[in-house]
């Protein structure tokens, strides 16, 4: 396969609108590769992260319509044009969201890497529910993974960041 | 609090660095260094410390324990060496170089704290640098709970800092003309103690220059009475960029010109590739070139999607695998396999015969599955092979071992390859980290530009090098008084291959496909008789005198004593999963001594310490218990209900390695005896891991260490059937979820400043499982001698108590 083979390809590519944190982007991609290739590759964003490609451990999660969904399963053209929250669009490392300045305070992490998965799984929860019950918290966290186990730190953050959120 | 860690602080570089810097480099390699880093070369340009050749060794008399300090791969910088560890740059910035990277375990943040300290400079200005062939010294692997003992105690980064702060006194003595022992040293300034205004600072001692100084053994380490900076809660300087998607993982490394490769591994284990019909995925969008070495296949495509919808397609024809043993008999399958290669750690040549004399004799075996790593993202690594060099981005645990076996895979010389550590996934142990490092090393030769390499959640699990199965035989005799007066352990444990360390390739999976050989198989038996003590995989009990040579080098009381285990060459690939052995074999003596406690009647604590000959171990029983309340009186507990919930207490200890870390936990659990489920309520966990450099690292790890551990007793197990591994994604292999119910965990800190630093990764795991098993026996009389407790296995043990 010569490099002007592939150049003959883009008839296979569609262009797709992702608004992304309140930007908006047009790319030209198969819309069958899933979102989270489009916002890590062509975006180079780096929070929604590649854990198994099969919806099951969470570390890929984005906001769409206020849902936090798994975006290495949601081929991009099913969120052509819709508002997507990423981890960057929460807040900055000078003004983090709660959740993050949460997180922060209570060392919640050791290798980093579910840590995607768990705030914006707790993001999209909180916002509809911030005075949640631990047995409630615990129950929306029942899908996502940390494989360093730092369940204790994080399960108190997210009760923490959703008592600053209800204020 | 500031940042004090800026790895490799990239801002302030990025900009200062010219091509020239690193005429060897391809264009894409140089920009993507810039990226990452810089070369230690150009760091020093920068500070010019190359340049300038100032001198301090004529005024500062190095005699001894230089010896020490040498080690490392050709090509590393001299262990040996203060300039080495330390830079002082004009600004009075301190950079830090080490060889054991930031894994998630929190060990930059504590060696940051040990440089400020030992050199007395505000931790906001040292800068650590870890894992990089051009920068780092070679330090093995970061693994074992080995770096705090290669750091923190009298020799490498700490010494380091000692020496060049002894150093950066003489030189200020010389210069104020004021004796040393009346100079005070504070944020990177000396003053004289009787006149602060006559001062000088580092960096005008040395900004810039090199010491060119040995390490000095007699170079005087800080006391932890004086710290100021080590044994606080200093925070990870890392949050901030974690929770808000900033970090640069491995995972989110970008090179110019990158392309995306994914791997085709055999549909079995044991196949070998007849033939690849490239045919199959031609015009295949963006598809660049399908690679085939030997056994190993994969494909190189522009973007990541189009490489993982060719693999997908690309028809390859593989033989049928080799056949595996049956996962049902598995365990005995181990325990009747020849050749063996047996080795004995103690043999006090009296075990038979004292078993004849007990009054009680006590048998059980336990039982262990391989367990995988399984780290949340799966492995991933970045390789530029071109022009007959390389540059690797590799989430390794061990840049020059990484750099020697890829120079092997790839036919380079070993000062070809550069090997850049960027964080990745926590990994536990070896991960699929080496094995994709090869992965894109292979595909990136095969084109001759950049290649990403992620693997798939299936090409990880079902191919890493799995922690170990055992098969543990426990066996002691008791006398009528109820002390143990004889104790046998003997282990069947499979292996196939390891890290790849300087040379083996072969020893994961990529390197085996692409035609290199593991580590071969040595049968050995008889084992001989052991000449040194080992306890390393923890295989000896705490409770025996670890006699060898006639020396009591162990933990315990018990003087008839045998230790054996038989390798066996092993189906799956196989490496260290925290606490490799040392948690297996824990969990078959603490199991056992609660068995032989319940056996006497006797209260499972004071059983324990009525055998322990070590403060240490026995130290941490008593605080743990202390701490839960604990209830004396023998297992199972009385009068329980044999329907519904009940509830029990179990301790279990562990010297981990017999000297590297010691630990005692109390767990109290609930079972429901209709369901088989069990409940962990409540944890506590005392630790001694000599002087505490982090508590709140420490803490982390602990909590971290005792989940991971629950979640391995309680649901983790590799799974297969007559070819293949059949636990390939968090479907088949079930691991805990944020969302489970969390038990309560206390740590007991147990900080001991007058003994040397251990390690902590691993003590809180090794005591989890037994610590569970016994609880269970507590509350319901039934004891559970298989990892992992599922309800299935918890109601099959009740049913034998009825």
């Amino acid at each position: 396969m010569t490099q002007s083979g592939i150049r003959h390809t883009f008839d296979y590519m569609s262009a797709i609108t992702l608004k992304v944190n309140g930007r908006t982007h047009t790319l030209d991609v198969d819309p069958t590769t899933p979102l989270l290739y489009v916002l890590a590759d062509d975006l180079e964003l780096r929070g929604a992260k590649f854990g198994c490609g099969l919806g099951q451990c969470g570390a890929c999660t984005v906001i769409v319509k206020g849902q936090s969904i798994r975006s290495c399963i949601t081929p991009v053209e099913t969120v052509d044009g819709a508002e997507i929250t990423t981890l960057e669009g929460l807040g900055t490392i000078q003004k983090p969201h709660p959740i993050q300045k949460a997180f922060i305070e209570e060392g919640a992490a050791q290798c980093g890497f579910c840590l995607n998965g768990i705030i914006m799984t707790a993001k999209a929860f909180l916002d509809k529910k911030p005075k949640a019950t631990e047995a409630e918290i615990q129950q929306a966290m029942s899908g996502v993974l940390c494989r360093c186990f730092t369940h204790v730190r994080m399960l108190r953050a997210i009760k923490k960041a959703g008592q600053e959120m209800a204020r | 609090m500031r940042n004090p860690i800026r790895r490799p602080f990239r801002n302030k570089l990025r900009n200062r660095l010219k091509a020239a810097d690193e005429p060897n480099l391809t264009p894409d390699a140089l920009a993507a260094l810039r990226r990452a880093g810089f070369s230690r070369r150009s760091f020093l340009k920068t500070t010019g410390a190359l340049i300038v050749t100032f001198s301090v060794a004529g005024i500062y008399e190095t005699a001894e324990g230089q010896e020490n300090f040498a080690g490392g791969v050709a090509g590393s910088p001299p262990l040996n060496e203060v300039d080495s560890w330390i830079a002082i740059a004009a600004d009075g910035n301190v950079t830090a170089y080490t060889g054991k990277c930031e894994l998630g375990q929190g060990i930059a943040t504590a060696q940051a704290q040990l440089v400020a300290e030992e050199l007395s400079v505000p931790l906001s200005r040292v800068h650590l640098i870890y894992c990089d062939t051009s920068m780092t010294p070679d330090q093995g692997v970061t693994s074992g709970s080995q770096s705090h003992p290669a750091n923190f105690n009298r020799n490498n980064l700490a010494q380091a800092g000692a020496t060049a702060r002894q150093t950066l006194l003489q030189l200020a003595s010389k210069q104020l003309g004021v004796p040393v022992d009346q100079l005070a040293a504070k944020d990177g300034v000396i003053s004289a103690t009787s006149d602060p205004s006559k001062k000088v600072s580092y960096a005008q001692l040395i900004g810039g220059k090199k010491f060119d100084l040995k390490l000095d053994s007699n170079a005087k380490r800080k006391s932890p009475s004086e710290w100021t900076v080590l044994g606080k809660p200093v925070p990870r300087p890392d949050l901030p960029a974690l929770v808000t998607g900033e970090f640069e993982f491995v995972h989110n490394v970008r090179v110019p010109g990158m392309l995306h490769g994914v791997v085709v591994r055999p549909p079995a284990v044991g196949a070998t590739l007849v033939s690849v019909d490239e045919s199959s995925v031609q015009g295949m969008p963006g598809l660049v070139k399908v690679v085939v070495k030997k056994n190993f296949v994969g494909v190189v495509a522009e973007k990541r999607w189009q490489a993982m919808q060719a693999a997908n397609k690309l028809k390859a024809t593989w033989t049928p695998g080799a056949g595996l043993p049956s996962h049902a008999d598995f365990y005995d399958y181990l325990r009747n396999q020849k050749p063996t290669r047996d080795t004995l750690f103690v043999n006090s040549k009296d075990v038979e015969q004292k078993l004849t004399e007990a009054a009680t004799v006590v048998k059980a075996t336990y039982h262990h599955p391989y367990q995988m790593h399984g780290s949340m993202g799966s492995s991933c690594a970045v390789a530029d092979v071109q022009g007959g060099k390389a540059t690797i981005w590799s989430p390794t645990q061990g840049v020059w071992h990484q750099r020697g076996s890829s120079a092997i895979l790839l036919g380079l010389k070993p000062e070809d390859v550069h090997i850049i550590f960027v964080r990745g996934s926590g990994c536990y142990g070896i991960n699929g980290a080496d094995t994709v490092t090869f992965d894109a090393a292979l595909l990136s030769q095969a084109v001759g530009k950049p290649v990403r390499v992620q693997l798939s959640r299936k090409d990880e699990m079902a191919w890493e090098n799995y922690g170990f199965a055992f098969v543990m035989d426990e066996h002691a005799g008791l006398d009528a008084q109820g002390n143990i007066i004889a104790w046998d352990h003997e282990a069947w444990s499979p292996v196939l291959g390891n890290r790849p360390g300087y040379g083996t390739p072969g020893n994961v999976i990529t390197g085996m496909l692409a035609g290199f050989q593991p580590d071969p198989f040595r049968p050995r038996s008889p084992a001989p008789e052991p000449t040194v003590f080992n306890n390393n995989g923890n295989l000896v009990p705490s409770y025996v005198a670890g006699q060898v040579g006639g020396m009591p080098y162990g933990t315990g009381t018990i003087k008839s004593e045998r230790a054996i285990i038989h390798n066996i060459p092993s189906p799956f690939w196989t490496g260290p999963l925290r606490s490799p052995q040392r948690l297996q074999n824990t969990f078959a003596h603490e199991s056992f001594m609660d068995e032989l406690a319940a056996r006497v009647k006797a209260d499972p604590v004071e059983f324990r310490l009525r055998h322990l000959s070590d403060y240490r171990v026995s130290d941490v029983v008593k605080a743990a218990a202390k701490t839960a309340n604990w209830d004396p009186r023998p297992s199972p507990k009385p009068r329980q209900s044999k329907t519904g919930v009940v509830s029990g207490r179990g301790i279990a200890c562990v010297a981990y390695e017999r000297d590297n870390g010691f630990s005692a936990m109390v767990a109290e659990v609930e079972v429901n005896q209709d369901t088989g489920k069990v409940s962990v309520k409540h944890v506590v966990l005392a630790n001694d891991s000599g002087p505490i450099s982090n508590p709140d690292g420490l803490r982390n790890q602990i909590e971290g260490g005792t989940l991971q551990g629950m979640s391995r007793a309680l649901m983790e197990e590799v799974t297969w059937d007559d070819q293949k591994v059949t636990s390939f994604d968090w479907r088949t292999y079930h691991t805990l979820p944020l969302g489970f119910d969390v038990p309560k965990i206390e740590a007991v800190l147990v900080n001991r400043t007058d003994v040397p630093a251990t390690g902590a990764g691993e003590t809180a795991i090794t005591v989890v499982a037994a610590a569970i098993g016994n609880a269970i026996f507590d509350a319901t009389g039934a004891r559970i001698r298989q990892v992992p407790f599922t309800p299935e296995r918890v109601k099959a043990a009740l049913s034998e108590v009825s």
